[in-house]
């Protein structure tokens, strides 16, 4: 059928590296740096805007932190950073609302999403998989100016009359659909809903690119079983986003509807005022499953580009192959679909049959067998490994302890009877702050310290990363944990002064604890950005191959040049695990070393035999009889 | 070194690397999983109808609400829409034929079958025009349903709302693939595809519109049929 169709991608983007070759000699700044089509700077673009956009999420984060702490306090310097939302040094309590919707939203969407995938699927699928680009570069950049935009509209509710959008960052109606059922909900919501729509928008752009680039343009040599789990990751989350995100938009497309036309899909016996709503028949329950259809996914769209960023740097940083490959990818899968399958734990409160809601809590359980395959396997790769502490290492072992803390949690939300105790507490902010934000936050600085050798050529300061880290790691916990206990204890979450209710009084104190340890995480953070932004100036120049690595990133150049190889794509030969593999020079074979290079340290399984490997005979395999003093030497060393 | 070469050869399957697995250029890949991505929001629209139809103990029957047609007095139910249905896929049968034609590099007839596949879409856009207005004209909006249910009870306002919302979705389906439709006819006119060897790009416009296409067969099971 598809004669003509393109068989050799390779070929196909020699042409088109040409071409840009071509114009590489007139090129301008507009093209270079704003409306970039090479993936190594559509990664930055998100990096930059991601890191941007996370600074804006924890200031908010940090102001109605202060207000949880201190609720009867005035901080006059509120007034004048906040101007009337802070009248008399007090937080204003739509204001409040707005802040963790808006928190929620960019953190969520921006920063985990786009700023997390965006960065590193642009940047590690064309490099790790050995293209010269990715499948269409102009998509990409759209995916990109998309993303922006989204950002400015979102960020820009922060200067209109009413306020931005306050009704939580779920945005359930009826507060979401009527206009005039709290400020936040005018033409602050509308800007939001313009602005997740210009999202969607740019993640399936930037999704069918990844996945067609996966698929089409791995390099010679690379058959899927060969690629690092990064790309995996990458991968699956991509379809996860094309299948999840244009559910929210029908969801969006309807709540439109209702806001702006006067339909009633999810609106239904609605007083304002006393006076009667003309709605009749809408379900606000099915804006809830449509918009957790979405919602699930996401939080996997969020953590599995960490999972995949994490594999790669604990396995380089273990100096070990990564325990268990294949079953990471089977996990990942099984991650993906069942991810489909659990939105309803989300609703066990929402009047659900209990018998569905059993169903969803079995779907939901399981999730932990791939989870935990996960995580064992981290703890295999390091057990015994050959381990260095950089920084990007400290990040990766750093999301393995959240996830694990953060997964133990989510059986108690998952399971239906607990949930119904445990629903809208501060047990839940806990849980997925831990599991998803923390996490996913650390694979993504992980993801930063590692590659920062290979997005600006330069080295990260070492002191200061690990001070970054430990600062945010005891800071998170130190935010994030005792969040448990209130829960238990029935504290609801999004309240502006929950501490005037006398039960929950005598949570003030922790509340404070609380909100100065997030302010000393947040300083944390300025040490990275001093260190991110400095360094990309001053850094020291990085060498190619900085942590030794197996995987084809670092076989490019470090001054990016268009098409990232100067000459052929480089032949893949084996995975991209072959750390301290016995009998090899050193302990890191890359991915383009063919097997005649290393005959020491073949071993059967390299030409398909699993048999008795004394029984092996091959000219490229050199049989390795331990001697009795050498088995003495490695039992000694054991 | 021809034994170097033999141990260390990259077995040349599909799934191997240096080549697409489906031997599909990057464009049609993409376009695939755009479809499927729509069929999510499709399928989440239509998913939302049913839940409003079933959460309602009745609702209006289609053989009542659709039964006129222009030029014809009397109840002529499904009659028009049978009509409308037809042009679509017809004019998806002319889109095969492009593509075909296409595929032997015979410019004059892809202009041929092009020009029919637009002329399809455009009628099944006015004959969408048509009935929308004669069912505002009927006094069916975004408010207010006219069309009893079929117990006699009072119609539900969702019928309207969401005949007027999931139609007009996919008549903007419809209308983006004849705008597109008629690019890609100029660049055909223009002889770009004659130079660049392969019409791949009627092919792929031509998964859109046979996608836009299946998509009514669903919005007209839902709304017409059951």
């Amino acid at each position: 059928m598809a004669t003509q169709a393109i068989s050799n991608p390779a070929a196909v983007h020699h042409d088109h590296a040409h071409d840009h070759g071509h114009e590489h000699h007139h090129e301008t700044f507009l093209n270079k740096y704003v409306f970039s089509q090479d993936h190594k700077m559509i990664a930055k673009q998100f990096l930059i805007t991601g890191i941007i956009m996370a600074v804006i999420g924890m200031v908010f984060s940090i102001l109605f932190r202060i207000q949880l702490a201190w609720p009867d306090k005035e901080f006059p310097f509120l007034e004048v950073i906040l101007g009337k939302w802070g009248a008399g040094g007090r937080l204003d309590p739509n204001f409040y609302l707005s802040l963790v919707t808006i928190h929620g939203t960019i953190m969520v969407f921006f920063v985990l999403t786009a700023g997390l995938s965006g960065t590193f699927s642009n940047l590690l699928i064309p490099y790790q998989i050995g293209a010269r680009d990715m499948a269409s570069p102009f998509m990409n950049m759209l995916s990109y100016w998309f993303f922006f935009a989204a950002s400015v509209v979102m960020c820009s509710s922060f200067f209109i009359q009413t306020g931005p959008a306050s009704g939580g960052w779920t945005i359930y109606p009826p507060l979401s659909a009527l206009p005039k059922a709290m400020p936040g909900s005018g033409l602050g919501m509308t800007l939001w809903l313009a602005s997740m729509a210009l999202f969607i928008a740019s993640s399936l752009m930037g999704g069918i690119n990844y996945i067609s680039t996966v698929l089409n343009m791995r390099t010679k040599g690379m058959s899927m079983t060969k690629m690092p789990l990064t790309i995996w990751a990458f991968f699956f989350t991509a379809i996860l986003g094309v299948l999840a995100f244009p559910v929210l938009f029908s969801a969006v497309i309807l709540l439109i509807f209702d806001r702006s036309f006067g339909t009633s899909f999810y609106l239904s016996d609605i007083f304002i005022g006393g006076e009667a709503l003309p709605n009749t028949g809408g379900s606000p329950i099915l804006f809830q499953h449509l918009f957790w259809f979405l919602g699930h996914p996401e939080v996997y769209i969020i953590i599995m580009p960490a999972l995949g960023i994490t594999s790669e740097i604990i396995a380089t940083n273990s100096r070990k192959p990564i325990f268990g490959y294949r079953a990471m990818i089977i996990s990942l899968l099984g991650i993906t679909f069942l991810s489909f399958i659990v939105w309803g734990h989300h609703m066990f409160v929402t009047g659900m049959n209990p018998f569905l809601g059993s169903v969803f809590m079995f779907t939901t359980l399981i999730i932990a067998v791939p989870s935990a395959v996960k995580t064992f396997n981290y703890l295999a790769t390091l057990w015994r490994g050959n381990i260095r502490f950089t920084p990007a290492m400290m990040f990766a072992v750093g999301l393995v302890s959240f996830f694990i803390t953060g997964g133990v949690t989510g059986l108690f939300l998952g399971n239906a009877s607990l949930d119904i105790n445990l629903h809208d507490t501060y047990f839940v902010v806990a849980h997925f702050h831990i599991v998803m934000g923390c996490a996913a936050i650390f694979g993504m600085l992980a993801g930063v310290y590692h590659w920062y050798p290979k997005l600006f050529g330069k080295m990260m300061n070492d002191k200061l990363g690990y001070l970054h880290f430990w600062m945010t790691f005891i800071s998170a916990y130190l935010v994030f944990f005792p969040m448990h206990f209130m829960g238990l204890d029935g504290v609801p979450r999004r309240y502006y002064e929950f501490t005037e209710f006398e039960q929950f009084k005598q949570w003030l104190p922790l509340n404070q604890f609380i909100t100065i340890a997030a302010i000393i995480g947040a300083l944390g953070q300025l040490l990275f950005l001093y260190n991110f932004f400095v360094n990309i100036f001053r850094g020291k120049k990085a060498p190619q191959n900085p942590w030794n690595s197996n995987t084809l990133e670092w076989t490019t150049p470090v001054e990016h040049i268009h098409g990232n190889w100067p000459g052929e794509i480089p032949t893949v030969y084996r995975w991209s695990y072959d750390y301290s593999k016995p009998g090899a020079v050193q302990d890191f074979i890359p991915q383009n070393v063919p097997f005649s290079e290393t005959i020491s340290s073949n071993t059967p399984e390299d030409f398909g035999y699993h048999g008795d490997e004394t029984q092996f005979v091959h000219e490229f395999y050199q049989a390795k009889h331990l001697t009795v003093s050498d088995e003495q030497k490695a039992e000694k060393a054991n | 070194m021809s034994t170097v070469a033999q141990i260390d050869e990259v077995k040349s399957n599909p799934w191997g690397g240096g080549r697409s697995p489906f031997s599909v250029e990057y464009g049609k890949l993409m376009m695939w999983f755009f479809l499927l991505s729509d069929v999510f929001t499709f399928s989440a629209l239509l998913i939302f109808y049913g839940a409003m139809r079933f959460k309602n103990l009745s609702w209006p029957e289609p053989d009542y609400v659709f039964q006129s047609a222009p030029g014809i007095h009397g109840n002529a139910p499904l009659v028009f829409v049978g009509i409308m249905t037809f042009i679509l896929i017809f004019s998806s049968v002319t889109m095969v034929l492009a593509v075909e034609a296409g595929h032997r590099k015979s410019k004059a007839e892809v202009i041929k079958w092009m020009v029919l596949t637009i002329i399809g879409g455009f009628t099944f856009l006015s004959c969408q025009a048509w009935e929308w207005s004669h069912l505002i004209h009927e006094g069916m909006n975004l408010h207010h349903n006219p069309f009893l249910n079929a117990n006699g009870t009072p119609g539900a306002v969702q019928f309207g709302q969401l005949f007027f919302v999931i139609t007009g979705f996919h008549g903007f389906h419809v209308f983006t693939g004849v705008i597109i439709n008629i690019i890609i006819l100029v660049n055909v006119i223009a002889g770009t595809y004659e130079r660049r060897g392969h019409y791949n790009m009627v092919e792929k416009v031509g998964l859109y519109w046979h996608f836009v296409d299946l998509v009514w067969v669903f919005v007209f099971t839902f709304f017409y049929l059951v």
